[in-house]
């Protein structure tokens, strides 16, 4: 029951983000509502018990597409409407925060690290799936899905050669 | 839990590391030879679509490698055989071509093995997850052989038209496919075949669904009416070359996966996906011809006349027994040359300054060049489905396949789609033999072409005369797919 409320809410969120990506006027707010949606999807993978794919959906989508996303905005420099805020210190209020919330965070992992008592990852003479989700997952593509997996880096090197094909000057 | 990898599945795909083993050598071959050394590369990709080739035969019967994500069997060799010879004839096409348009052939022989590869994973693949890696692999490698002349805008455009609308219905491909994982808990399709048999699955709308999700990725693929849109656009803007393999290695390979996916993995699905298949089939067919009709330039011709024939193949599965299918291998098999014939012979009229790629190039050719109008005579009849040729034998034993399923109406509007269609073969063949104005342009020719189109001819005329033993192999490569299961399942 309890997981059913949290899909739905999750799943309400996801749709709404999603309606305002489409919807909203400004590109670079398009974009960042884009990142809440991915966030949520992440959350959703949470919910599912697949912390590792959640962790990927942040960091290859949230972190890297987006970025990507922000690239192409920035360079096709679509018109902007005018800034609706006034506040001349906005800016330096905002980057203020931003950077103590840095700060916190890698204190926080620092403290995390320092004060682990953690097993190593692989336990050796193991044979059999491991313990962990991301363990499993690296398990899986190393076992059963080998070919595919060795397929999937000639499929990369095919994008890689294509992107040198089409972005290198002409010889 | 099944560990690794053993050196029995490595055996197996022998083709495979043999084709990606070569594919990477061109690489470097590239870096280390010369500047312009196409004719060198040339060769080393010939060398190893033969040495792949070759390695096809180092063994037989039906196998199953990879805990089970790859099919090795007859049906998968039958189509790697096609994509081979029509990898090797696209290469004997591109030398002349490349050099004309100034394009680096080292990752242009690279591409094209690449996109071999993909399709080669196609045509094995029995799980879902094979079977996107090598539906990838090939789309990729072909998004950027649309756009390689990168002077020219059309192909630019071609490319992007292409990536855009390919993504997007490998998107609609892919959601069809989670719903199928979901809906069975498998992703391999002949886990996934009994568990829809069960009664409560069998009418469940969310499977329903997926199965027209997936009918819509693959009917992209094979360019069928309603999802036919980018084919006319790509096919002209592509190198010709390309535009050559891509209307017959990828539109072969994806018929190869869908026989996979419906026959193998959704047999209890039959009568959902065989009405949604007779609808695109009667679409395709209609409408490509029709639009033929109309056009100007022959690649667009040949484009439109492609998704005319994927609407004719589409016949074979709608009928969905063994008969129907191993129709449709013969019919790709012999599309494959046909097709090939037509395109190297508008290569043979690209010069520097000329296209030649428009109806007009072609008037009065007879007279300046008798073989090439020839081959290009016996290419459309052929396509057009006239004795002796080949394609008659095709479109012949597709007909017969599905009178013998009691589809006649299917039967009949083949037939008049074939009438249809034979107006605008027979308008080039006028061009050509008819009109006696010089305007048109001079082929020239080189050894390379020489033997592309000797090949092309060979095989239409071959098969058009002596057609058993192709139809003997295709028999039995279709045997080898769960056909079995499918006709039981039918009333």
């Amino acid at each position: 029951m309890g997981q059913a409320i949290a899909f739905y809410t999750l799943a309400a969120f996801i749709l709404g983000f999603a309606v305002l990506v489409v919807s909203t006027k400004d590109t670079v707010h398009s974009v960042l509502f884009l990142v809440l949606d991915f966030l949520f999807v992440a959350a959703l993978y949470v919910l599912l018990g697949a912390p590792f794919l959640a962790a990927i959906q942040v960091l290859v989508y949230a972190g890297g597409i987006v970025v990507l996303y922000l690239f192409v905005v920035m360079l096709v420099n679509l018109k902007r409407p005018p800034e609706a805020h006034q506040d001349p210190h906005r800016r330096t209020k905002l980057g203020f925060g931003l950077a103590v919330a840095v700060l916190l965070e890698l204190g926080a992992i620092a403290t995390y690290g320092m004060t682990r008592t953690g097993s190593p990852l692989v336990v050796p003479g193991t044979n059999g799936p491991l313990p962990g989700n991301t363990e499993q997952v690296g398990w899986l593509l190393y076992t059963s899905y080998l070919i595919p997996f060795e397929i999937a880096s000639m499929l990369l090197l095919v994008a890689m050669i294509g992107a040198i094909v089409l972005a290198k000057r002409e010889l | 839990m099944p560990a690794g990898v053993s050196l029995r599945d490595f055996y197996y795909l022998l083709p495979e590391l043999v084709l990606t083993g070569g594919a990477l050598l061109v690489l470097i071959a590239d870096v280390l030879l010369p500047r312009r050394s196409g004719h060198a590369l040339a060769w080393i990709t010939l060398l190893v679509l033969a040495a792949t080739l070759a390695s096809l035969g180092t063994f037989s019967g039906t196998h199953e490698v990879a805990h089970g994500l790859i099919a090795v069997d007859e049906f998968a060799l039958f189509f790697k055989v096609v994509f081979l010879v029509s990898a090797a004839v696209t290469v004997l096409m591109s030398v002349r071509y490349l050099e004309i348009e100034g394009a680096s052939p080292g990752e242009y022989y690279f591409l094209i093995l690449c996109a071999t590869l993909g399709m080669m994973i196609l045509a094995g693949g029995i799980d879902l997850i094979t079977i996107f890696i090598g539906l990838e692999t090939m789309a990729v490698s072909f998004y950027i052989l649309v756009g390689f002349i990168k002077p020219n805008q059309k192909s630019n455009e071609a490319a992007v038209k292409y990536f855009l609308l390919g993504a997007f219905s490998l998107g609609i491909l892919l959601y069809g496919m989670s719903l199928l994982y979901g809906l069975s808990g498998t992703t391999n399709l002949r886990v996934m075949a009994p568990v829809f048999f069960g009664p409560e699955t069998r009418h469940d709308p969310r499977l329903i669904l997926a199965v027209m999700l997936v009918v819509a990725g693959v009917g992209f693929k094979i360019a069928a009416v309603p999802f036919h849109m980018w084919a006319p656009d790509v096919y002209e803007g592509a190198p010709t070359p390309v535009t050559a393999f891509l209307s017959v290695g990828s539109k072969a390979a994806s018929f190869a996966m869908i026989l996979r996916i419906f026959l193998e993995g959704l047999p209890a699905m039959v009568h959902d996906w065989q009405i949604l298949f007779e609808a695109l089939a009667i679409v395709t067919m209609t409408v490509g011809n029709l639009a033929a009709l109309t056009q100007t330039n022959l690649k667009r011709m040949l484009a439109y006349s492609s998704i005319a024939h994927a609407g004719y193949i589409l016949i074979g599965l709608v009928a969905g027994t063994p008969r129907g299918v191993s129709a449709m291998l013969i019919y790709l098999f012999i599309y494959t040359f046909m097709q090939l014939g037509a395109f190297t012979v508008i290569v043979l009229m690209r010069r520097r300054d000329v296209v030649g790629d428009e109806l007009k190039d072609f008037s009065g050719l007879h007279f300046r060049h008798p073989y090439a109008a020839f081959a290009m005579l016996l290419f459309m009849l052929s396509l057009g489905g006239i004795p002796p040729t080949a394609g008659f034998m095709g479109k012949f034993w597709l007909f017969s396949a599905a009178i013998d399923a009691h589809y006649y109406w299917l039967a009949v509007i083949g037939v008049l789609n074939s009438a249809v269609s034979l107006y605008y073969y027979i308008r080039l063949v006028v061009f050509m033999y008819l009109k006696k104005d010089a305007t048109g342009s001079e082929p020239s020719t080189t050894p390379a072409l020489t033997v592309a189109l000797a090949i092309a001819v060979v095989a239409t005329i071959y098969i058009g005369i002596y057609p058993r033993v192709l139809f003997e192999i295709a028999e039995a490569s279709a045997r080898t797919l769960g056909v079995v299961g499918i006709t039981a399942a039918l009333p």
